[in-house]
């Protein structure tokens, strides 16, 4: 099989996918069989492969629809290397603030050890904030668009800080021509009338985390007491997405080990009434709660259970956002962002409490990736450009991968956990990313073929 | 077609002169906090 088309199948319905232009076609049985020989330019061998499965004449009248796609620069697109319009160098607009090295719950996969990323419990104060706010302004060149992520630990834990830079964001991105897109993760517990008020007049997206069914929720995910938490994130979940009308939110959680039955948790999510949800695998070595490469057979049948339900609860007037079915196939990011990808180390940064930057939140406290700080800039130059090169066309486990341009090489953080290597992709989320994304193709194919029915 | 049915136009080798604004949101700052999915974003000019 080609390196540039990948097939797949829903049930009876067999999917191309055309990874240098991003053409998915849905074809019959037999073009899917034909494909496994078919390059573009051998007729008779195809022909003389399957005339004894297949008509000739229907053999034939395949093989004329196929020239045509490849006519069209539907099918076995030429390759695509690095294009002018990605520059050298990357522009930082983008920068999660742990405003709160510190959390009020106890999650036992967060991988900021709790809140305070290995090392002691720190409150941002107002001149690093301020500092990392008049970074972005600096370093953004000409980007209109910047965005500041609050981030922790739990960042309501540093309400009066988060309030401070809400006010001076809106004041200098006035003064600077640029507008800022603010997000507040948050695990709930702290949201009340008052910054729920706060957080809808500033106009902040929030990310809200609950893993789906209580049980699920409480076992991983008690306060520093050891107490349930899952009824008051809840409570007050509901209470923060009804006074903003259903929107300007996404609801995540993290599945592990021991719910591989995660459908089950989304159907939870959207049961209680969050219709904008996302779930992802637990990032873990050497836990009980890890998930190992003899998982995937069962996770992977159940992201097949997952479009399912999805596709029912659609069908049914009750449909959900799923964050990884929602890839847009008509007007998805450019090359150029395909290869910036996250951004991480170029275009995003993280800032401790202290000021430190590293390349994103994940890398905060591995020393060996910090940056210089706020004040200072950028010290260790090195490490931008390492990020920027990092793209799929540099990595050697990427670059014949067909879903290089929808993954954009995976999470920089991982590999280096996994691999001490940014340019060695973490595998087992390749895989799991792979599955997801022909779930999601699969998704938007059916949605489109139903809507033009 | 009688055999094909093609889901949606190709566009990415359009994107080789045109792309590259920055404008568009860093794809970690929504919904994943814990993995990169690019292909989730949409393009802020088409927006």
């Amino acid at each position: 099989m080609n390196k540039n088309i990948h097939k797949f199948h829903y049930k009876d319905v067999y999917f191309l996918l055309d990874v240098n232009s991003g053409a998915v076609h849905a074809v019959d049985k037999m073009i899917a069989d034909m494909m496994d020989v078919f390059d573009g330019k051998n007729d008779d061998d195809v022909i003389n492969k399957y005339m004894n499965i297949y008509k000739p004449l229907e053999i034939k009248e395949a093989l004329s629809e196929l020239h045509q796609l490849i006519e069209a620069e539907q099918l076995f697109a030429p390759d695509i290397t690095v294009p002018p319009v990605f520059s050298e160098k990357g522009i930082v607009k983008s920068m999660c603030l742990l405003v709160a090295h510190d959390c009020n719950l106890r999650c036992k996969y967060c991988f900021a050890d709790t809140g305070d990323f290995g090392a002691d419990r720190q409150l941002m104060n107002r001149q690093v904030g301020e500092a990392a706010v008049e970074y972005i302004i600096e370093h953004s060149g000409s980007r209109k668009h910047c965005e500041i992520d609050f981030f922790g630990g739990e960042p309501l834990v540093n309400m009066p800080l988060v309030k401070h830079i809400t006010a001076y964001v809106r004041k200098r991105e006035k003064e600077a021509g640029k507008i800022f897109k603010l997000t507040l993760t948050t695990n709930g517990i702290l949201l009340n009338d008052e910054n729920i008020k706060f957080l809808n007049d500033n106009n902040i997206s929030v990310v809200i985390s609950l893993d789906g069914r209580k049980s699920v929720h409480d076992h991983m995910r008690p306060d520093a007491g050891g107490h349930d938490t899952y009824n008051r994130a809840v409570a007050n979940f509901k209470k923060l997405v009804k006074s903003r009308n259903d929107e300007n939110y996404y609801m995540r959680g993290t599945y592990t080990k021991y719910n591989l039955d995660f459908t089950n948790d989304v159907v939870s999510m959207a049961d209680e009434g969050f219709d904008i949800l996302s779930i992802e695998p637990v990032i873990a070595k050497d836990e009980d709660y890890a998930i190992l490469e003899s998982d995937l057979p069962q996770i992977f049948a159940e992201y097949d259970k997952l479009v399912n339900t999805y596709l029912q609860y659609r069908r049914e007037g009750r449909g959900f956002f799923f964050f990884h079915f929602n890839i847009d196939l008509n007007n998805g990011p450019c090359v150029a962002k395909r290869l910036s990808g996250c951004g991480a180390g170029h275009e995003y940064y993280a800032v401790a409490a202290n000021g430190d930057m590293y390349p994103c939140h994940q890398f905060v406290g591995r020393e060996k990736y910090l940056l210089g700080n706020v004040f200072e800039g950028v010290t260790s130059t090195q490490i931008p450009q390492h990020f920027r090169n990092c793209h799929v066309l540099n990595k050697d486990k990427c670059r014949d991968c067909w879903a290089r341009y929808f993954c954009s090489g995976g999470c920089h953080a991982n590999a280096d956990l996994f691999n001490n290597d940014i340019y060695k992709p973490y595998e087992l989320g390749c895989e799991l990313q792979k599955k997801r994304l022909e779930c999601a193709i699969a998704v938007q194919a059916l949605m489109s073929m139903e809507n033009s029915h | 077609m009688k055999h094909i049915k093609t889901v949606n136009k190709p566009y990415l080798q359009s994107t080789l002169k045109t792309g590259g604004c920055g404008e568009c949101q860093a794809s970690c700052q929504s919904a994943c906090k814990t993995s990169c999915t690019v292909g989730n974003q949409v393009c802020e000019k088409k927006q």
